[in-house]
């Protein structure tokens, strides 16, 4: 986790995805078998729902080395669950403004809606996140409250 | 002050309920008063000084009431949101309970203060307050005072803060969030926390770090900003009780506005009104996502 090289010609963002497993997760399939190029720094950590993700999955996937994430799944009127996805959008809504006020730039942050037959449509949103996180560099918040001796007060525990 | 004592003494020796739980005077200021008995009820008072919210007593969380069976509490119009908040989570049935609001005028920032009530010394929370009375309460005692004007000084620094660009923002909150020393006592006061099991006390998986360091107090104040997103109801008690003097009025009060903002709703003490969060429109604005 610390390998994330500090040098930003060398940076390679390190981005988590949470994606529901109706849609994204296969859409992001989609693209696979398509052979579709695109950047390869997102991880994906496929959920049932847009629904089932909880802010403190964001905030956790930053706490613990990641310079972007992404939420992604059905769009609206197509969640499998019939509303998981509405209830996302509003969490999502005040989630980013909450995040943003606490000094976290909302571009590390992307939302969207890619449908499982939206393989080109998951690229574009993997390429364009990549860039832009590139582009804003590595997230150091984190990682220099750990480095800063004042602020150490006990080693991380591991998520079980 | 008469009204409220008597209507108590009568709710009491007619066998309403069974205890009334207002403010009374204390070796250090008002403090929160359980009057069990018709005699005891010349001990309530209402005055600028009662700042605590009462509501907290009625969550099921605190075992206080539930001995005592049906019971009436003294609310000013803040404290009666979340009351309507209680009851819209279905955490207390509404004939459990009497309410009795006391017409409020604005309260002092501290319950131990000596000082009249002033614009120099009145709650930042109740500058603006459009509130006189809670049209929820069954009993009604009291007169107003004409209240104070807005905004608030913490409306204005968040608004000063949205300003800043991130990484000061960030500096700010950090060098808040160091004082922090995650005793919990903003979870303990806040009437609408109330899960018997919370979040910062999980361990399997732990989601918030436990020990007081940045990391985990960002997570845990992210997490409290979040399960309060359109349910606090600016009642102040978190940033009062916290013993390192976090701003964390300015958390609640900027989620508050998005959640006004975006989708139109201020707390009320209608328990009919839905909550915004476990609730949607199809039609939400979604400007953010791709």
């Amino acid at each position: 986790m610390d390998a994330t090289p500090a040098d930003a010609a060398n940076f390679e963002p390190r981005i988590t995805a949470f994606v529901c497993n109706w849609c994204t997760y296969t859409g992001a399939d989609l693209a696979g078998t398509s052979r579709l190029q695109m950047a390869s720094n997102v991880r994906i950590i496929r959920l049932p729902c847009t629904g089932r993700i909880d802010p403190m999955f964001i905030t956790k996937a930053f706490e613990r080395g990641a310079d972007g994430v992404i939420v992604s799944g059905c769009h609206p009127a197509d969640c499998h669950y019939t509303a998981g996805n509405y209830h996302a959008r509003r969490r999502f809504a005040i989630f980013r403004e909450l995040a943003g006020f606490l000094g976290v730039d909302p571009g590390r942050i992307t939302f969207s809606w890619v449908s499982a037959s939206e393989g080109a449509k998951w690229r574009d949103v993997v390429n364009d996140t990549v860039t832009r996180v590139r582009a804003l560099g590595p997230f150091t918040n984190f990682r220099r409250m750990v480095a800063d001796p004042a602020t150490v007060s006990a080693p991380s525990t591991e998520v079980k | 002050m008469t009204e409220l004592r008597e209507l108590a003494r009568r709710l009491l020796s007619e066998g309403t309920v069974n205890a009334v739980l207002g403010w009374e005077e204390g070796p250090r200021g008002a403090r929160p008063a359980f009057v069990t008995d018709a005699a005891g009820a010349d001990r309530l008072i209402f005055d600028p000084r009662c700042v605590h919210n009462l509501a907290a007593y009625l969550s099921p969380r605190r075992p206080h009431l539930k001995q005592l069976g049906k019971v009436a509490i003294v609310l000013k119009p803040c404290d009666a949101k979340a009351v309507a908040g209680l009851i819209r989570e279905t955490q207390v049935p509404r004939e459990n309970v009497v309410l009795i609001g006391v017409r409020c005028g604005g309260v002092l920032a501290d319950p131990e203060s000596t000082e009249p009530l002033s614009e120099a010394t009145v709650a930042d929370r109740c500058r603006g307050c459009p509130d006189r009375e809670a049209k929820l309460a069954d009993h009604l005692v009291g007169t107003a005072g004409p209240g104070f004007p807005g905004p608030s000084h913490r409306a204005q620094k968040v608004e000063e803060l949205a300003a800043l660009p991130a990484d000061q923002r960030w500096a700010f909150w950090q060098a808040e969030f160091e004082k922090c020393v995650r005793c919990h006592a903003c979870r303990q006061v806040c009437p609408m926390c109330f899960c018997e099991r919370c979040l910062a006390d999980k361990t399997m998986p732990r989601w918030i770090e436990s020990s007081p360091h940045n990391r985990g107090n960002f997570a845990w104040h992210v997490a409290r900003a979040m399960h309060l997103a359109g349910r606090c109801v600016d009642c102040g008690e978190c940033e009062r009780v916290c013993p390192e003097g976090l701003p964390l009025g300015l958390l609640t009060r900027k989620v508050a506005q998005v959640v006004a903002d975006r989708y139109d709703f201020r707390p009320t003490d209608d328990p009919a009104v839905p909550a915004p969060v476990g609730t949607y429109r199809m039609d939400d604005p979604q400007e953010f996502i791709l």
